[in-house]
Parts: structure tokens; C-alpha cells; sequence
């Protein structure tokens, strides 16, 4: 039976990793390298395990095994075939069981790279990697057991239980339930993969932050090494919460890409953690200072991606008493505080030997302004934790839920975004170590100058009059141009001093710093995202009418024709609502739009999906809100207007792109700084 | 570390960080404040008889369900959102104020419909918190340059050489140079 060698394969995955602490522990407290040796390969072995127990669950979802009460809670007979492998994580029990399998396997990625300089980090990072994977195994197979089946007991009752219990028979189910229809989306089937391949390689960067500390190597070794880890783990968790935008704009029909909802705050968490970490790492392998705060920076991350996990899966959201009751809850929360407080405790071990070895020298130089970055990112991550918190804590104390929304997040968080972007556009002009107000105002005028000009005078020439958003549009301007003014002196610089063509200069100057200059196509991607949110933020507007058909409706530029409605069952379950609606623009016919509203039968859900016409201008986003018995009469149509959202999704992918090239593996980077002498490195790569 | 150095180094730099450093502790504080600003509730005399979608949407923007999840009432497509907002649209049609409706449904189920927890009781700290936290930080942040700036050596190794002599665009070179090259 397929269910119990699954279950049996978890098991023994738990009992491996549980030998492996054990092992490496051994090893190294009795300085027996053989120990350590087969640690590793317990950690090895674990991956294979869990690919195992994955595959099985797979097949029992791909094969119909409705006894299962996971599979059919997810699945059901009309869902094709690649929806139900991705239903895995469609449910609970089965991302949990996603989630070990990716840690597994970037735990024995790290496994497999040489490690003949850090022998040393070895057992620790195989300790912390198998701790947290024992941990997230213990959950799924003491709380939320995929494979657990759902019996009849001989007096007709339902029992949901792993092994038969006595006189109950196996009740076979025709049909499941079907994967909840939001999630059938391909935006939804990409995005939680994406979130959890971020949260899982942020925990390898702190493996070997805790083995940097419990071995007492505590210089930029484990920086370097875990690098691109970070990175890596940065990419995929932007590009979660990016597909999770995009998605939320295709799908949930509010004409929005973020909502301030706990679950996608969850995520974001990690990520400004992470980004504040990824600028603080620079300043301790240029100055060596620091070294505290990125200790603090990267536990923190770890905390947080374990905590965005037990947001979204403890059920601690609907209700703090709900979470009471269940078990998994307590067990995230002890977990958290738990790895928080050993954290802690090791850094504060190691508190003197972390000491920086120079000094700030300039309040203007890179690493101060990169400190102020820090202070940002931290204040928004205050705002966020908080808004997501305090519902709870207000459950928990006044038994009275309040809702902290968006105007409370938009509100505390504007301005520090936008101070984001001011430090954006200043810190690439400041020097490392000694930078003066002379030296910073002589690199910044030109830009600054030509940032008054597209940024403010264009917009003012164009209409906008808001002072909100031309502050926005001229800080995006600022920095699009201090970026890439950065970009234009280095391959002038360059030009002159090797005779290349500027194009090549260009691409040989990026060529070698990667992190440098990817670095910089990224903030070009978050200028482009900036623009869009302002656009769509600060010029959405929105108008919702009932028309009969032939009947018009006007926002802005556009006017809209109801034309019909169809309505029609679809082999997979659907019933759809589908409106036909002609569009003009300045009383020009530009096409036709299809909002309609799916309803699923199983689920019983609707689900409104928009019609959108999208240009780099505006978006002309239209839902199906309501119709009349009979369609002819009538139906009511929401329409919004959504100005340069569109650049938004063009600044994801800039973004992306700067984040593969900081990325983008070179001839293992880290071995040939080391071995090179510096010179050398730099004369070889010209 | 020697007495004449700080008088001579209270220099425009430092003055100018000190300055952005309050400018910065300053504009969270005023985008703090902002919270509390109430919003104001355009109030309506008299309504005119038919009352559109735009204006129901209006109110409903800004309310959640207790039922739907963080889906504000305007676009939530359940069939109970749908009655809420008739609710809405009678009331305004009756002549009540965009404030008389919030706080109608207020009374009926709770603060949570509100988009943010009116500030009173616990709630406070819902806006004193993270005001607080963040000027701890610009405070730690602020008193950790200051200890930085009190202990560095002089900047002699610092100083970059002839800086003061050489064309702009040299300078610019070697800075460049050396930082594509300690990476």
C-alpha cells in the first residue's frame, strides 16, 4: 500500500536526520572525523528519502486515492493531471512535506560542495540544516500527516487516521473535493514553490552563520562562502512575492496587486530582512565592521522565514483560539523562540571576538549611508510585524478582533519607502570609508539636475499636480539617473583607460563586478516598480454601474459597451458567467473585453476573473460584478482605471534580470578570490 | 583621544549627518502622525434619491467583512457582502452620514470591520509602537556614529592621496579601481 511505504520513508527520513545530529555532534566533540563523514552522508540520504515519500504522495494524487483524506481535499476527478501534481502544495499536509523536500535538497547541494578549507563549519551546518528539517518532519508526521486515510466505523461514523482503527473499514470515495479554485491559477502554481525555495536557502546562509559562531571562525569567511546562497535565496523569494502580485491582480478581482493581507506580509518579512542583509554583508567585507549586525540580520531572516511559515499554516491568522487548540501552533512557536534564543545566546558567546576591525570615518561614506539603509528596512519590517501581530494580541487580551488594513500599512510605510529611494540614488555617488559633503555634491549635481527635469517638469507638464506622487516621480528619476549616470562614468572611465568601444567597456566594466552592477539593473527594476505603484496607487480610479445591454459606462478616457452575456457548464466544473463588453477610447473602438465569474461546483466558489486591457499606459481592468435573471435586462460591471501598472511587472522582470546577473555562477568566485592574490585577479580579468 | 581634534572636526560633514539623521527621525514621525489625522467623512445634507454604486463603494472600500478575510467590502463577491453593501445603500438613501453607517456596523459586529482599529483602549499601541521603535532606532543608530566618530583614529590612512590636486575624473578612476577590486 502506497500510503504506508510513504509514511514509512518519512520515518525513517526523521530517524536519518536524527542520527545525523547526533552523529555530527559526536564527531566533533570527540574529534572523530568519521562521525562527521557519516553525518554527511545521513544528511545525503535524506534527500532520496524525501523524494521518495514526495513521489508517493504524488502518485496517490495523480491516481485518484480519494481514502486519503489529504488527496481528496486537494484533488478531484476533473482536475487535470498537472493540476493535481501541483496540488502537493495545494493543502497543509502536503507543502509541509514540499517544504522538507527542499530543504533536503539544498541541504545536500551544500553538502556536495568541497569543503576541504572549512572542515571546521561541516558538522554545524549539517546540524542546523537536519534540526531544521527534523523539525518541519516531526510536524508532518505528528500533526499534519498526509497520508492519513479516512475510515467508516461499523456505527457509520467518519474516522480520519493513519492506521485502521479497530472495526473500520477503509471508506472509498469516489471523488475529492478538488483544489480550491483561487488556486488553480498558473501564477498560484509557480509562486509557493518560488516563496519556499527562498525561505529554505535562507536557512543554509544561517547554517553557516551558527557554525561561524559555535566554531569561533567568526571573520568573512562564512560571508563569503554563503554569498550566493543569500542571493539565491533573495532571487526566488522576490520572484514569490512578485508572482504572488501578479497573480492577486489576475485573479482575486479587487483591481489590486497587494493588499496587506498577513499572509503576503508573511513573506515579505523575510525578504526585507534579507535585502537589509545582502547591503550590511558589503560593509563587512570592504571594512570589517558590522560583523554583530549581520549576525543579528541573518537570525533574524531565519526566525522569520520559520515565522512567515507558521503564520501561514498554524491557522493563527483566523483566530489566535483556533491556534490554541491546534498543536502545530505551540510547536512553531517554541521552535521560533527556541532557535531565537540559542541564536542569541551563541552571538552573545562570541560577542568580543566579532569586534570590527576599523571605524566609521565618515558619516557620508557608503557603509554609514548603508546603515541608514538598514534603519529603513528594519523600521518597515517594525510596522509590519506589528500590523500583524497586534489583531492577535488584541484576540488574545480584549477577545475583540480588529483589522489593521492597508491605509495603516500605506501610511507608516510611504515615507520610508520613499527614503529608501533617496538613499537609492545617494549611496552609489558616496565612497567607501571617506566620503564629504564636497566630494558627494560634486558627483551628484548632474544627476540630480537632469532628475529635476524628467521627475518633476515632465510630470508637472503632463498633468500631475499631486505633491505625494511628484515627490515619488522625481525620487524614481533620481535614482534612475544616478544609476545610470554610475553606469556611463564607469565605461567612460574605462574607454579611456583601455581604448575599448563603450559597449564593450560597458559589458566588460559589469563583467567584473557582478554584484556590483547587478546591483544597479536591480534598483533600475525597483525605479520601474515605483513608477507603477504611484501610478496605480495614487491615480487609480474606479466607477461600478448597472447597464442594460447596449447600455455604456464611462471612466476616464474610456467608455464601455455591454454587449451579452453567455452563461455555459465547461467539462471541468464551471458554470461561467461570461460578458462580451466593446471598448472605446476617445470614441475609438481599441477591442473587447471578457470579465466573467466562474462558479465551481465542488467548492462552491466564484471566482471573478477580470477583463483587462493592458498598454505601458493604463490598464482598463473590468469585473462581472452582478447580473440580472435575465442577462438581457441587465448586469453590473466594476470598472477600474489603473495609470502605468503595467510598469510595474516590467520593473519585476529588470529586477529578476539585475538579480541572475549579481548571481550568475562564475568560475567558482569565492575559491578564485582566495587563491588568486589580489592583484593578479584584477589584472586577469581585464 | 586628543583635546584640540573634536573642535577642529566638528566639521560641515558631521553637521550635515547630524542634520539628516533628525531629518530622518523627523519625517517618520510626521508619516506616523499622519495616522491619526481622522479621516474626514464628507458629510451629506441631502442625498440625492438615487444613490449609485460609486458612493456605496465609497463607504465599502473601507470596511472588511467579518466573514471574508482581509477582502474589503467593495469587492468581496459573496452573497453576504452583497447585502451589506444594500444595507449601505439604504442607509444612505435614509440620509445617514458615511460615519452614522461605519459606526452602525460597529456597534453591530465589532471594531473589526473597520479597516484600521479606531484609536482608543489597547488599540493605541497599534500607532504608538512603531513610532517608538523606529526613533529607539534612529537613536542607537545615531549614538553608535557618534561613538564611531569620538573613537577613530585620524584619517590619515583615509585621506585619498593628492585628492585635492587631481582632476575630479582621476579620483573617480581610482576609487572605482579599488572597489572592482576588493570585492
Amino acid at each position: 500500500m502506497l500510503a504506508n511505504f510513504g509514511f514509512g520513508a518519512l520515518l525513517i527520513t526523521l530517524l536519518i536526520s536524527l542520527y545525523g545530529i547526533g552523529a555530527a555532534i559526536y564527531g566533533v566533540r570527540r574529534n572523530q572525523p568519521a562521525w562527521v563523514e557519516s553525518a554527511r552522508l545521513a544528511m545525503l540520504l535524506t534527500f532520496p528519502l524525501i523524494s521518495v515519500v514526495a513521489l508517493s504522495l504524488i502518485v496517490l494524487l495523480v491516481s485518484g486515492h480519494y481514502e486519503l483524506e489529504f488527496v481528496s481535499s486537494v484533488t478531484s476527478n476533473s482536475m487535470p493531471i498537472y493540476l493535481r501534481i501541483t496540488a502537493l502544495w495545494g493543502g497543509q499536509a502536503g507543502s509541509l512535506v514540499f517544504w522538507s523536500w527542499l530543504m533536503s535538497a539544498f541541504a545536500t547541494a551544500v553538502t556536495l560542495r568541497r569543503w576541504d578549507r572549512d572542515r571546521e563549519f561541516l558538522p554545524w551546518v549539517i546540524v542546523v540544516s537536519l534540526i531544521t528539517l527534523a523539525f518541519f518532519l516531526i510536524l508532518t508526521i505528528f500533526f499534519e500527516n498526509p497520508f492519513e486515510r479516512i475510515w467508516r466505523a461499523p456505527n457509520g461514523q467518519f474516522i480520519v487516521a493513519m492506521f485502521q482503527p479497530a472495526g473500520a473499514s477503509l471508506a472509498m470515495m469516489r471523488d475529492g473535493q478538488g483544489l480550491n479554485p483561487l488556486l488553480r491559477h498558473p501564477g498560484m502554481i509557480i509562486h509557493p514553490p518560488m516563496l519556499y525555495l527562498g525561505f529554505v536557502s535562507f536557512v543554509i546562509p544561517y547554517a553557516f552563520a551558527i557554525a561561524a559562531l559555535i566554531t569561533g571562525r567568526t571573520d568573512d569567511r562564512w560571508i563569503r562562502i554563503t554569498r550566493r546562497w543569500a542571493l539565491v535565496a533573495w532571487l526566488f523569494l522576490s520572484l514569490g512575492l512578485i508572482l504572488g502580485g501578479r497573480w492577486a491582480y489576475d485573479v482575486l478581482g479587487w483591481g489590486g496587486y497587494w493588499g496587506w493581507d498577513p499572509v503576503e506580509i508573511a513573506a515579505f518579512m523575510p525578504w526585507l530582512t534579507g535585502t537589509a542583509f545582502l547591503h550590511s554583508v558589503m560593509i563587512q567585507e570592504k571594512r570589517g565592521m558590522l560583523k554583530h549586525w549581520n549576525m543579528v540580520l541573518i537570525i533574524l531572516t531565519y526566525c522569520l522565514v520559520i515565522f512567515g511559515t507558521f503564520l501561514t499554516r498554524s491557522g493563527v491568522l483566523s483566530s489566535v483560539h483556533a491556534f490554541a487548540q491546534s498543536a502545530i501552533g505551540p510547536m512553531f512557536f517554541g521552535f521560533i523562540g527556541l532557535t531565537f534564543i540559542a541564536s542569541l545566546y551563541l552571538l552573545m558567546q562570541r560577542w568580543d571576538s566579532l569586534k570590527a576591525d576599523t571605524h566609521m570615518t565618515s558619516m557620508l561614506s557608503r557603509e554609514a549611508l548603508f546603515l541608514l539603509n538598514n534603519l529603513l528596512f528594519m523600521s518597515i519590517l517594525v510596522v509590519c510585524f506589528w500590523g500583524v501581530m497586534f489583531p492577535l494580541i488584541s484576540e488574545l487580551f480584549t477577545n475583540q478582533k480588529v483589522t489593521v488594513g492597508p491605509p495603516f500599512y500605506e501610511r507608516a510605510t510611504a515615507p520610508l519607502f520613499a527614503g529608501l529611494l533617496l538613499l537609492m540614488g545617494v549611496a552609489p555617488l558616496s565612497a567607501w570609508r571617506h566620503s564629504t559633503a564636497k566630494t558627494l555634491g560634486r558627483a551628484i549635481w548632474k544627476p540630480f539636475i537632469f532628475s529635476l527635469l524628467v521627475g518633476v517638469l515632465l510630470p508637472l507638464a503632463l498633468g500631475v499636480r499631486h505633491w505625494a506622487a511628484l515627490l515619488g516621480f522625481w525620487l524614481s528619476a533620481f535614482v534612475a539617473s544616478v544609476t545610470l549616470y554610475e553606469f556611463w562614468r564607469g565605461a567612460l572611465a574605462r574607454r579611456r583607460k583601455s581604448g575599448e568601444n563603450l559597449a564593450l567597456a560597458l559589458w566588460r566594466l559589469a563583467g567584473r563586478n557582478r554584484r556590483r552592477y547587478g546591483g544597479y539593473v536591480i534598483h533600475l527594476g525597483v525605479v520601474l516598480m515605483a513608477i507603477g505603484i504611484i501610478g496605480i496607487e495614487m491615480f487609480q480610479t474606479e466607477t461600478q454601474g448597472t447597464i442594460p445591454r447596449g447600455g455604456s459606462l464611462s471612466l476616464r478616457d474610456y467608455t464601455v459597451t455591454y454587449q451579452s452575456l453567455a452563461m455555459f457548464d465547461t467539462p471541468d466544473g464551471r458554470n461561467v458567467a461570461r460578458a462580451v463588453l466593446s471598448v472605446e477610447k476617445n470614441g475609438q473602438y481599441v477591442g473587447e473585453l471578457h470579465p466573467r465569474r466562474d462558479y465551481y461546483f465542488e467548492s462552491q466558489q466564484p471566482m471573478t476573473i477580470p477583463g483587462v486591457r493592458s498598454t505601458m499606459e493604463d490598464d482598463l481592468y473590468v469585473l462581472l460584478v452582478d447580473w440580472m435573471p435575465v442577462s438581457s435586462q441587465g448586469a453590473t460591471f466594476k470598472i477600474y482605471h489603473n495609470p502605468l501598472v503595467n510598469w510595474l511587472w516590467l520593473g519585476g522582470l529588470v529586477f529578476i534580470l539585475g538579480t541572475l546577473i549579481a548571481a550568475w555562477p562564475e568560475k567558482d568566485p569565492e575559491e578564485a578570490v582566495e587563491r588568486a592574490p589580489r592583484s593578479a585577479y584584477a589584472g586577469a580579468q581585464v | 583621544m586628543r583635546n584640540n581634534q573634536p573642535l577642529r572636526d566638528v566639521s560641515p560633514t558631521r553637521r550635515m549627518t547630524a542634520a539628516l539623521l533628525w531629518m530622518v527621525g523627523l519625517l517618520l514621525l510626521a508619516g506616523m502622525t499622519l495616522i491619526f489625522v481622522p479621516q474626514a467623512s464628507a458629510q451629506n445634507p441631502t442625498p440625492p434619491p438615487a444613490i449609485s454604486d460609486d458612493q456605496v463603494n465609497a463607504i465599502a472600500k473601507e470596511m472588511y467583512c467579518p466573514v471574508c478575510e482581509n477582502t474589503p467590502l467593495d469587492v468581496c463577491p459573496t452573497q453576504a457582502c452583497a447585502e451589506w453593501r444594500e444595507l449601505i445603500r439604504e442607509k444612505l438613501a435614509e440620509g445617514w452620514s458615511e460615519a452614522q453607517i461605519k459606526q452602525y456596523f460597529v456597534d453591530r459586529f465589532g471594531d473589526r470591520v473597520l479597516a484600521t482599529p479606531p484609536a482608543r483602549g489597547l488599540n493605541w499601541l497599534v500607532y504608538v509602537i512603531p513610532p517608538i521603535a523606529i526613533l529607539l532606532g534612529v537613536f542607537l543608530l545615531y549614538s553608535a556614529f557618534r561613538a564611531w566618530r569620538r573613537s577613530a583614529p585620524p584619517p590619515a590612512q583615509a585621506s585619498p592621496p593628492a585628492a585635492g590636486s587631481a582632476p575630479a575624473s582621476d579620483e573617480y578612476v581610482r576609487r572605482l579601481e579599488e572597489e572592482l577590486r576588493n570585492r
